[in-house]
C-alpha cells in the first residue's frame, strides 16, 4: 500500500518521553515504523513507555537535560538518528509582576535552553543523518495566544519556534528539516497540575466551548503532526509551525 | 506576618479596589475586581512573602481574609 507517513527505516529520538506528549509520540511513530530512542529523567517510567511501543529494538537512554553533564550523556549514548523530536517541557503558572529570575531560569531551562543545546549538540557529534527532521513541541501559546499567569510558559515555547526558523535556514543545506508543533490545550499529566489553579469543571466550562471542534486535544492528535514532520510526506516543509488546535486559534 | 499585615499585602495586589475595602471578614470572592489574575496574583504574594504555596482550592475553600490567613498559617 502507497503510505509516503512511512517511518521504516528511521531512528528517531523522543525527549520527555516518560509520559503525556513524549510517550504518545513515542507509541505512535513506533507504529508508523520507526526505531525508537526514549529519553527521560525516571527510568522506571520510561520502562513502562517502552513497554507500550511496538516493534523492537528501540532503547532507553535516561538523562537529565536540565543540566550539561545530562545533555552530555544523552548525546554522547545517542546512536545516528534521523529525527529528534522535542517534547520536554514544565509549565509554570506566574503573573508578571511576580516574576523572578529562579522561576524564568527554571522554565527557561527546560523549556528552551535544554532543546535548544540538545539540538546543536547532536549535529556538532554528527548524530543526525542526512535529511533528518528536527521537531520541537512548541505552543500555540506564544506566538498565537496567551492567558494571565502564562506569559513566561508563552516567552519559552515563542522562543522554540523562533529558533526553528533559524535553525531551518541554515541546516536546509544539509537537507535537514526544522519545524514546531504548536498544539492547542492537551490534558496531560503537567497540564493537570498547572491547572489545579482552577476547579476541572470550571476549566471544563471556560475552555472546551472555545474549540470548534468540540473537544479537547489528544496526545495521537499531535503524535499525528509529528508523523508527518517526520516522514518523508513532508519533505518539502521547513521552518513551519503546524498549530494543532482544534480551531481554537480561530476565535 | 500578622493578619494586619496580611490584610495590606492581600489589599495590594489589587489595583482598583480601594484599600480600605479590605478588612478581616472581607469577602473577597465577592469583590468585583477577583478574577483569575487577582487569585493568581495572591496565590503569587503569599508565597513570595509567607513561603507557603497554597491552591485555587484553598481560595475557593475560604471565605474572608481572616479565614485565608488561617488556612495559610495552618499549612
Amino acid at each position: 500500500m502507497f503510505n509516503p507517513f512511512s517511518l521504516e527505516g528511521k531512528c528517531v529520538l523522543v525527549t520527555g518521553a516518560s509520559s503525556g506528549i513524549g510517550r504518545g509520540v513515542a507509541i505512535q511513530c513506533s507504529k508508523m515504523g520507526a526505531q525508537i530512542v526514549i529519553s527521560g529523567r525516571n527510568v522506571l517510567r520510561l520502562n513502562e513507555t517502552l513497554k507500550l511501543l511496538s516493534g523492537e529494538r528501540h532503547q532507553i537512554i535516561c538523562a537529565d537535560l536540565s543540566n550539561q553533564e545530562g545533555l552530555d550523556s544523552l548525546i554522547d549514548q545517542c546512536p545516528p538518528i534521523h529525527g529528534v523530536v522535542h517534547c520536554a517541557g514544565i509549565p509554570k503558572i506566574c503573573d508578571v509582576k511576580h516574576i523572578k529570575r529562579d522561576l524564568l531560569n527554571e522554565i527557561a531551562n527546560i523549556n528552551e535552553i535544554a532543546p535548544i543545546l540538545l539540538t546543536s549538540g547532536l549535529l556538532k557529534k554528527k548524530k543526525l543523518q542526512k535529511g533528518s527532521s528536527i521537531i520541537f513541541i512548541a505552543s500555540i501559546s506564544g506566538i498565537c495566544v496567551s492567558n494571565v499567569g502564562e506569559s513566561p510558559y508563552s516567552a519559552t515555547k515563542g522562543a522554540l519556534s523562533g529558533f526553528a526558523k533559524g535553525a531551518a535556514f541554515e541546516l536546509a543545506a544539509q537537507g535537514t528539516r526544522v519545524n514546531t508543533i504548536c498544539p492547542g490545550l492537551v490534558p496531560t499529566d503537567i497540564l493537570k497540575l498547572s491547572n489545579e489553579l482552577f476547579s476541572e469543571q470550571q476549566l471544563k466550562d471556560s475552555t472546551i466551548g472555545k474549540y470548534p471542534l468540540k473537544r479537547y486535544g489528544t496526545v495521537e492528535d499531535v503524535a499525528n503532526g509529528v508523523i508527518y514532520l517526520l516522514s518523508d510526506a513532508s519533505s518539502w516543509v521547513t521552518g513551519t509551525n503546524l498549530i494543532i488546535d482544534g480551531g481554537y486559534t480561530l476565535n | 506576618m500578622t493578619l494586619d499585615e496580611f490584610i495590606v499585602a492581600f489589599a495590594a495586589e489589587f489595583n482598583d479596589t480601594p484599600a480600605e475595602m479590605f478588612k478581616a471578614d472581607t469577602d473577597y470572592k465577592a469583590l468585583d475586581e477577583w478574577n483569575s489574575l487577582t487569585a493568581l496574583s495572591v496565590i503569587s504574594m503569599i508565597d513570595d512573602e509567607i513561603g507557603i504555596t497554597i491552591t485555587g482550592a484553598d481560595l475557593r475553600s475560604c471565605k474572608s481574609i481572616e479565614d485565608l490567613y488561617s488556612l495559610v498559617l495552618a499549612k
